[in-house]
């Protein structure tokens, strides 16, 4: 029966086996459901020489920032560098190999690559430095380029509750990224708020079903807010 | 006068049409939420996964698990739905956005438009412009017209790397409405009390002036 029951105790057994050099795919949109137990377990491992793949890179100080502190990251994959003043200097500098990669073009890699597809043809990029040295073609009349997929030695995400199965839902707009990422990685590892008995979470209402999910881990979070922006009264 | 940052949202928003789902960019875009008019309806896609973007929030409601694309703590409306980033770019991707107002530092008169870096100064990264401007066919670009030293940002040809080719049609300055046909920027409004004079001064790509420009009143 243990064979299903994905939980695990301890930060340590969540990322056990991940190693110098491995791709780590990370869910998350700026620190808005972002797995940050997860990413500080990485930077007390002191793992090196990573690829890790996120639509942004964190801010100084928090989330995937951290990892930058001890050039922990060989390599970036995201579409947005923002704010992120450590991000922008060792990514100017050339300490850092960033891909910048379209957002949608980057969810899309994940979810082909989590689906067992290799590449797609887009739109987006075509004419621009995103498309040097892909293959293009024509469909319809419409120029496109040819984008491989995405996939992870390690997937780390962020939901709201989970149960034992791995069965995860996300809370509002945390979701973003944690269901394609949840998708690619060979082991996916997520940290929930809650982690509930089985048949409490609904099939209807599942957003990951449990079969992508390798271990589940309970957290709690700071939920850092990066423009904390309110209705004028 | 040139248009104020809210004189351009203002100007933004009489191209909302009843039942639109719109996506708006960070910044200038962001403003025309305030003055989508009372007797329409439209529905605001935010990338990172929402349809149906509300106000923001007051104190007791803020919520971070609840953001728009500016990562600014937003609230959800009647009817908003909430998905993956992959859903929310296969509605963008897939041209089911009715609308997409986004920024800009150049766009030329081939419809070239080049919003996310200067090489060697400044990368700030494309997240969503690339596939908003490729999946999308009713864009409108809001910038200012010319640089602070007064270098025009409407060009023959766009000297920084590209965010999209061929994809605009649509800009709203601080000085004008123009629209980009057969390679060359068609005035069609300009700013209160602006001159065509200055328009035409401060356009560095073709620029065509039909006899009925129109001055835009707030």
């Amino acid at each position: 029966m243990a064979g299903l029951d994905k939980r695990v105790a301890t930060y340590e057994e969540a990322l056990a086996g991940l190693t110098d050099n491995m791709t780590v795919l990370s869910g998350g949109f700026g620190l808005c459901g972002i797995p940050e137990n997860l990413i500080a377990q990485i930077k007390r491992m002191g793992v090196k020489g990573l690829t890790v793949v996120s639509n942004n890179c964190g801010v100084d100080g928090f989330g995937l920032g951290i990892l930058l502190e001890d050039r922990q990251i060989r390599k970036m994959v995201a579409s947005y560098v923002g704010e992120n003043a450590l991000f922008e200097r060792q990514l100017l500098s050339g300490e850092l190999e960033v891909e910048l990669t379209p957002q949608g073009t980057l969810a899309e890699k994940m979810r082909a690559g989590g689906a067992g597809i290799p590449a797609f043809y887009t739109a987006t990029g075509y004419g621009t430095p995103v498309a040097e040295g892909k293959e293009t073609r024509q469909f319809n009349g419409r120029n496109v380029i040819l984008e491989e997929a995405i996939t992870g030695d390690f997937a780390i995400i962020k939901g709201w509750k989970a149960d034992h199965f791995g069965n995860v839902v996300y809370r509002h707009t945390a979701q973003n990224f944690n269901p394609v990422v949840a998708t690619a990685g060979r082991i996916t590892v997520v940290e929930v708020e809650e982690i509930v008995e089985p048949g409490v979470l609904l099939p209807t209402e599942i957003h990951t079903p449990g079969i992508y999910v390798d271990r589940v881990i309970l957290g709690t979070f700071e939920k850092r807010i990066e423009q904390r922006t309110l209705k004028k009264a | 006068m040139a248009l104020s940052r809210e004189q351009m949202a203002q100007r933004v928003a009489r191209e909302l049409k009843d039942g639109y789902y719109v996506n708006l960019g960070i910044g200038i875009p962001t403003l025309v939420a305030n003055y989508v008019p009372d007797d329409i309806d439209v529905m605001l896609q935010s990338e990172n996964g929402l349809l149906g973007m509300g106000e923001f929030p007051t104190e007791e409601t803020i919520d971070a698990d609840m953001i728009n694309a500016g990562k600014q703590t937003v609230t959800a409306r009647k009817g908003a739905s909430i998905f993956s980033s992959a859903e929310s770019f296969a509605m963008i991707r897939g041209g089911h956005v009715d609308l997409t107002v986004l920024g800009a530092f150049e766009v030329d008169v081939e419809g070239n438009i080049a919003s996310w870096m200067i090489p060697g100064k400044l990368v700030k990264g494309m997240g969503g412009a690339m596939d908003l401007v490729a999946g999308a066919d009713n864009i409108i670009v809001t910038m200012t017209h010319a640089s602070k030293d007064g270098e025009s940002k409407l060009l023959s040809r766009c000297s920084l790397p590209l965010t999209g080719a061929g994809c605009i049609r649509k800009v709203l300055t601080d000085l004008a409405y123009l629209e980009i046909e057969n390679g060359a920027f068609i005035l069609r409004e300009r700013a209160p009390g602006v001159s065509v004079e200055e328009i035409i001064a401060k356009t560095g790509g073709k620029l065509i002036v039909p006899d009925d420009v129109i001055e835009m009143t707030f």
